[in-house]
């Protein structure tokens, strides 16, 4: 059967997004079928994101407008899947693209209808907050930023098609078919936010003051319906007190929602913060059962939430919640942990609602053939964590189980590489690279300028003197040719400016119109198409920057025109054309560790036929993983693992390693040079390769306890030598009561971080037991239980089981007493107060820890950094969790952070697509914008190096001056601001082009 | 009162140039005054775009970037952060330095971003038009501002700026982080050390003079007026020219 180079990624969200961007970049064909009328999903709606605080907006924009232009991608907004035939490899999908009522191809998005819509509907963006049109965009920065018609909403009335210019207006649009060829799909339909509508004791719906978590979110955005001022909906006053309360539509048998939505916890904490931030006067007060912060860097958040902000956790569950009908504010009843009843009133109620599958989950589940979980998610395995039961049809993101932004981000990418590895052998055969004429020489020839000044329907037009900016363009410096256009970003226009380029020997083009940060790549295009250089292009933003912000000001806005003109000519007088630099992609791979994610990802390699080079410092593959017999969920890793590893040694693409080290390391991305050494093996010595990638794989240890008399009384041991008890010899017959304690080496001060898999290890070997031995009496001492996502029914299960949870505070950890023979445990509990108990057993739930040595020489090797707990530190926390910002190297499992194995192999199959976005290259081609060094000026003192953050710049120590590489390089022109001598220079923006642009501003 | 401010801003393209945007689509409506030049990051910033900026009369330079943490770049604008505070510090000895605002903007701030030019158009006008509009080319602050400008290249303190975010915060060669209130000291002095070196330069430059001409113009102390000039010589940057009775003179280096 023939493979399709073709890929269908079902869902526009940051998971769908993400795998369409790394199938596009490995050279596939990809549909990206959204079902709304944008992409960006709920990302786009939330304000920050945690524990960093990023703003959602600024780091999400750049990938919609990316995934929006990219030649590989087609966008189908408001598409619906109908039918799917065909196995692996090659399906054919019907979808159904409902009619949009404007003609997407023409509407330039300016907006003019939805501006004088005189419907006012529902905004869905704003969470119903704040009031849209019938005819709207999704949001402001939507991509594609076409604007439709709600037909809901739309009385009829013509309007819109009077105000559009660029005629896109089309009342009597149908709904079309289309049928696609692809070899494999891969579903990121995302999640339902729980609807606690139904849930009448808190009275959502009913009492204006108690909102939605997601609805919370909006109001916080600065771009949301009270500009980010944090208001109350029934008088819009400050909020003094607002409860936040977890775990609404989570954890919840009685609502058939028992699974734990795994962020609810985290983005509750953010919102109290960023509440806090935004209006002192508010005072968070949040809700919980447990405090499940077990990410990366997660604790760190919590801690500061309560210190810094002063936010107030409470473990309660709040059963009813009463308005006041006089204030609207709400009384909360809740029993205290100590038992007593409390009664408190708020003024506003933030309910942090839990993550649902999609409403159509259940729809493709039977279009598309596959099974879904008893919770209506998407069916995965341990080991097969995005795959689910049909060959070919790969899942990521929330779809798959309740999770964060990063983890969907590790996800997608790990479905894009089952994708990459079922097609590689169709990988280019359907995506066409554009081809242009080739450049005309523009060297020493005298600068002739063309300006194209765009009215953008009445949006610039009805605010600045456009014609008159024109007759002033004339009069500038070599300006040879302008004019005027309705909307230069037409398909039409983009034809013209072709010509006028070739009529009139243009070899310099100036737009003045809107933003260059969504339009720019569209004009160079054109360029390039009339035979320039693409950076012989320059923009002045007369519409978002002048016209809409200025619209009582026509006169100061045209002068202001003007000088924006004025502007980009002087620059357009000095630009040069840029290259892009070539760069040969050497195709083999270096994976550095053998555990599950080092041999996951050299699998993943080799079967796509790149030659692997798998480098384990022990005498053994397995890594960490060779302790665990099973999964919580009752997989077996042993066999797992053997099968992994036997897979690994008999591909041919796969060389093996063993008890060595990396001696030495040089080059970059596509060209890096690789010395082992070794310890015992003589065999890899002076053993030296090249390769394209590196993979960090270098996973994590066992915390080896010092507390609670372990290696001193042979009744103390660790999760794993219980595990090993359990499922390899047997338990003593004399041992009867077992206590287990959580949190041993983690979550304190030496370690502030979370080990994660602590929690489903007890939970997995408190079951085994209770299966094995139901009379043995078990007890479990904890701070939090972290069975997040799906792992929560185990929790449940051991509890039902017989399995005693006892939980402790953190200043007051338990202690163990030995008493002639006999060790007792004391402990002091929040809810139960205080306890001895006598055990045979006491086992330890130790953490998990970097190889701090080891880290700590590889990372200064490849120029990588470690955090603050010397795990290595990825480029981006949210949206770049694979990725350094040393291009070419990747990272996986344990070396990122503890996770569990399924996480593991999801994040080892996510490097494996990251780099094939550039394995599946010959060459790769970097930006023009670089900077560069004028090396008769470089006084060698090595201040750009230290400025870097991409290691670009190194020292020649022979002539004492710097090289910039400029296949590293990112263009942000750091290292030119901090030179001193004048010596480093930013292309695109150079020192001089800046000095004239500065002095034109008169 | 017809006095309209010329602004220039400097944004980066990913957080706060987007940000303008979204006050345009939002149709925010702030003061006309703004002339932005985008650069890809705040960190591109080069002092001496600012000095350029004053020479040629605009009335105030506002420089954004995305907030801590944020830059696309990862660290640029901490290291816009640190040249402005520089800046900022050079400034104030011309009193300049309320002609210049660093402001962090995120891509979804649009009425933060009119608010905030607003409120700088607003101080400038506040201020009056620069001193630098209508002056002749002898003036002092001129010749101040020249200083300041060399100054601000120096090596001594680009490398402090340039190294600060580490020493602070990241630890010293001695993995030690340096206390903030003395670095900032050190840094102080060292701003002012060098822009009454420069101007001694600058003095030079035009002709002879001894340490006590010198004291009388900087109104510095002669004995510091020594020490500076046994720096310069140390450095090379200006010479002995000749002794008149007991009294040395000096000239400074003609560039090469
Ligand atoms: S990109 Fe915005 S400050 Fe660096």
């Amino acid at each position: 059967m023939e493979k399709i180079g073709a890929v269908l990624t079902i869902g526009g969200g940051i998971a769908g997004i993400q795998s369409a961007l790394d199938l596009a970049e490995s050279g596939f064909k990809v549909y990206l079928i959204e079902k709304t009328t944008g992409i960006g999903g709920v990302m786009a709606q939330l304000d920050k994101t945690f524990p960093t605080n990023d703003c959602s907006m600024c780091i999400l924009s750049p990938k919609l407008v990316e995934a929006g232009r990219h030649q590989n991608i087609e966008l189908l907004i408001n598409a619906k899947i109908l039918k799917v035939e065909g196995r692996a490899g090659n399906f054919k999908v019907k979808i159904l693209k409902k009619a949009l009522f404007i003609n997407s191809e023409k509407c330039t998005g300016c907006g003019v209808c939805a501006e004088k819509c005189p419907v006012n509907s529902i905004d869905f963006y704003n969470e119903k907050l704040s009031r849209g049109k019938a005819t709207f965009v999704k949001y402001p920065q939507s991509v594609p930023l076409v604007f439709s018609i709600n037909q809901d909403n739309c009385i009829g009335c013509g309007v819109c098609e009077g105000v559009c210019k660029a005629n896109a207006v089309e009342y009597s649009q149908k709904d079309e078919e289309v049928e696609l060829n692809v070899g494999a799909v891969i579903l990121a339909p995302g999640f339902d936010e729980f609807d606690p509508a139904p849930l009448k004791v808190y009275g959502y719906g009913k009492y204006r003051n108690v909102v939605s978590s997601i609805e919370f979110e909006r109001i916080l955005s600065a771009s949301g319906p009270y500009s980010g001022m944090v208001l109350r909906p029934s008088d819009g006053d400050i909020p003094e007190k607002v409860a936040f309360l977890q775990c609404i539509g989570s954890r919840d048998i009685h609502h058939s929602k028992p699974y734990c939505s795994s962020v609810c916890c985290m983005y509750t904490a953010k919102e109290a913060v960023i509440a806090k931030e935004h209006q002192k006067q508010v005072n968070p007060t949040i809700f919980s059962m447990d405090i499940r912060a077990y990410g990366k860097d997660f604790d760190k958040y919590i801690i500061r939430a309560q210190d810094e902000y002063g936010i107030r956790y409470i473990r309660s569950r709040i059963s009813l919640i009463e308005e006041n009908p006089k204030t609207n504010n709400l009384i909360l009843k809740y029993e205290a942990e100590d038992g007593s009843l409390i009664t408190e009133e708020y003024n506003m109620v933030v309910l942090s609602v839990g993550l649902n599958p999609p409403d159509d989950a259940i729809e493709l589940s039977k279009t598309f053939g596959f099974e879904l979980n008893e919770f209506n998610f998407c069916k995965t395995s341990t080991f097969e964590p995005s795959k689910t039961s049909k060959p070919g049809i790969f899942v990521c993101g929330a779809f798959a189980a309740p999770k964060d932004i990063p983890e969907s981000v590790i996800q997608a990418s790990a479905s894009a590489a089952h994708a990459n590895i079922l097609l590689h052998s169709a990988r280019n055969s359907l995506v066409t690279k554009k081809e242009y004429p080739t450049e005309i020489d523009v060297a020493g020839k005298p600068p002739r300028i063309g300006i194209f000044v765009c009215h953008c329907g009445i949006n610039i037009g009805g605010v600045v003197d456009v014609p008159g900016v024109v007759d002033y363009a004339e009069t500038l410096e070599n300006v040879e040719y302008a004019e005027r256009n309705l909307y230069t970003c037409s398909a039409d226009t983009q034809i013209k400016i072709v010509e006028t380029i070739k009529e009139h020997n243009l070899n310099r083009v100036i737009v003045a119109s809107c933003t260059p940060r969504t339009h720019e790549p569209l004009f160079q295009e054109t360029i390039r198409e009339a035979g320039l250089n693409p950076y012989l292009f320059e923009m002045s933003n007369i519409r978002d920057q002048c016209s809409w912000v200025h619209m009582h000001e026509p006169v100061a806005a045209t002068e202001k025109s003007k000088d924006l003109v004025r502007m980009a000519v002087s620059k357009a007088n000095k630009i040069e054309p840029l290259q892009r630099t070539i760069l040969d992609m050497n195709h083999n791979v270096l994976v550095i560790g053998g555990g599950i994610s080092g041999l996951t990802a050299s699998v993943g390699f080799a079967e796509q036929g790149f030659m692997t080079y798998l480098v384990e410092k022990t005498a053994e593959l397995g890594g960490f993983a060779k302790n665990i017999h099973a999964s919580i969920e009752g997989s077996n890793v042993k066999e797992f693992l053997s099968n992994l590893i036997e897979k690994a040694n008999n591909n041919e693409n796969l060389k093996i390693f063993l008890e060595a080290e990396i001696d030495t390391i040089e080059g970059y991305v596509g060209n890096f040079k690789t010395k082992l050494k070794s310890k015992g093996n003589k065999e890899n010595k002076n053993n030296t390769f090249e390769h394209g990638i590196i993979i960090v794989a270098t996973g994590g240890e066992e915390y080896k306890p010092t507390e609670y008399l372990y290696s001193k009384d042979p009744r103390v041991v660790t999760q794993i030598d219980f595990e090993k008890m359990l499922f390899e010899s047997e338990i003593n017959k004399k041992v009867n009561k077992i206590v287990m304690i959580q949190c041993i080496g983690s979550r304190n001060d030496k370690n502030p971080y979370c080990s994660r898999v602590c929690c489903a290890e007890a939970i997995k070997n408190s079951i085994k037991l209770k299966d094995l031995h139901p009379e043995k009496e078990i007890i479990v001492l904890y701070r939090d239980i972290r069975t997040y996502g799906l792992k929560e029914q185990y929790y449940r299960e051991a509890r039902s089981k017989g399995v005693i949870f006892i939980r402790f505070d953190e200043k007051l950890p338990p202690e163990l007493i030995k008493e002639e023979e006999n060790l007792i445990i004391h402990v002091d509990s929040p809810n139960i107060g205080k306890l001895d108990l006598d055990l045979d057993l006491l086992v330890l739930s130790v953490g998990i820890h970097p190889p701090y040595e080891s880290n700590e020489i590889l990372a200064p090797m490849l120029k990588i950094p470690l955090n603050d707990d010397k795990f290595f530190l990825e480029a981006h926390v949210k949206l770049r969790p694979v990725d350094f910002a040393t291009e070419g190297i990747f990272v996986c499992g344990l070396a990122h952070s503890p996770r569990s194995i399924d996480e593991s192999i999801m994040q080892a199959n996510a490097a494996v697509s990251r780099a094939s976005t550039y394995l599946s290259k010959d060459e790769i081609e970097t930006e023009g914008i670089v900077a560069t060094v004028d090396i008769s000026k470089c006084s060698g003192c090595g201040l750009c190096i230290e400025t870097c953050a991409y290691n670009a710049i190194t020292m020649d120590e022979e002539k004492m001056v710097v090289i910039i590489n400029s296949a590293l390089c990112k263009g942000c022109g750091a290292c030119s601001s901090s030179c001193r001598g004048s010596a480093i220079d930013l292309l695109g923006f150079t020192n001089e082009e800046i000095y004239l642009v500065i002095n034109e501003v008169k | 009162m017809d006095f309209k401010p010329k602004i220039i801003g400097f944004l980066c393209n990913w957080c706060s140039y987007a940000g303008a945007d979204l006050a345009g689509v939002s149709r925010i409506q702030y003061p006309p005054n703004i002339r932005i030049i985008r650069l890809m990051c705040s960190g591109r910033v080069e002092p001496y775009f600012i000095f350029e900026a004053l020479k040629s009369g605009i009335d105030g330079v506002i420089i954004m970037g995305c907030h801590p943490g944020e830059c696309h770049y990862m660290t640029g604008n901490y290291e816009a952060e640190m040249k402005y505070q520089l800046l900022k510090s050079l400034l104030t000895y011309v009193d300049l330095d309320n002609r210049i605002s660093l402001e962090w903007v995120s891509a979804s701030e649009g009425i933060r971003f009119a608010e905030v030019v607003t409120n700088f158009t607003n101080s400038i006008q506040k201020l009056g038009p620069s001193p630098l509009k209508k002056i002749d080319k002898d003036s002092e602050l001129l010749f101040n501002l020249n200083a300041l400008q060399i100054a601000a290249n120096d090596y001594r303190l680009r490398a402090l700026i340039g190294r600060k975010r580490k020493i602070l915060d990241e630890g010293n060669v001695y993995n030690k982080k340096y206390p903030k209130e003395k670095f900032e000291d050190l840094q102080e002095t060292a701003i002012y050390d060098e822009y009454q070196k420069n101007r001694i330069i600058l003095y030079l430059k035009k002709e002879n003079l001894s340490v006590k001409d010198l004291s009388e113009r900087l109104s510095i102390a002669p004995n510091k007026i020594l020490e500076y000039i046994v720096d310069l010589r140390g450095e090379g940057l200006i010479d002995l020219k000749d002794i008149q009775e007991l009294t040395p003179y000096y000239t400074a280096k003609q560039e090469a």
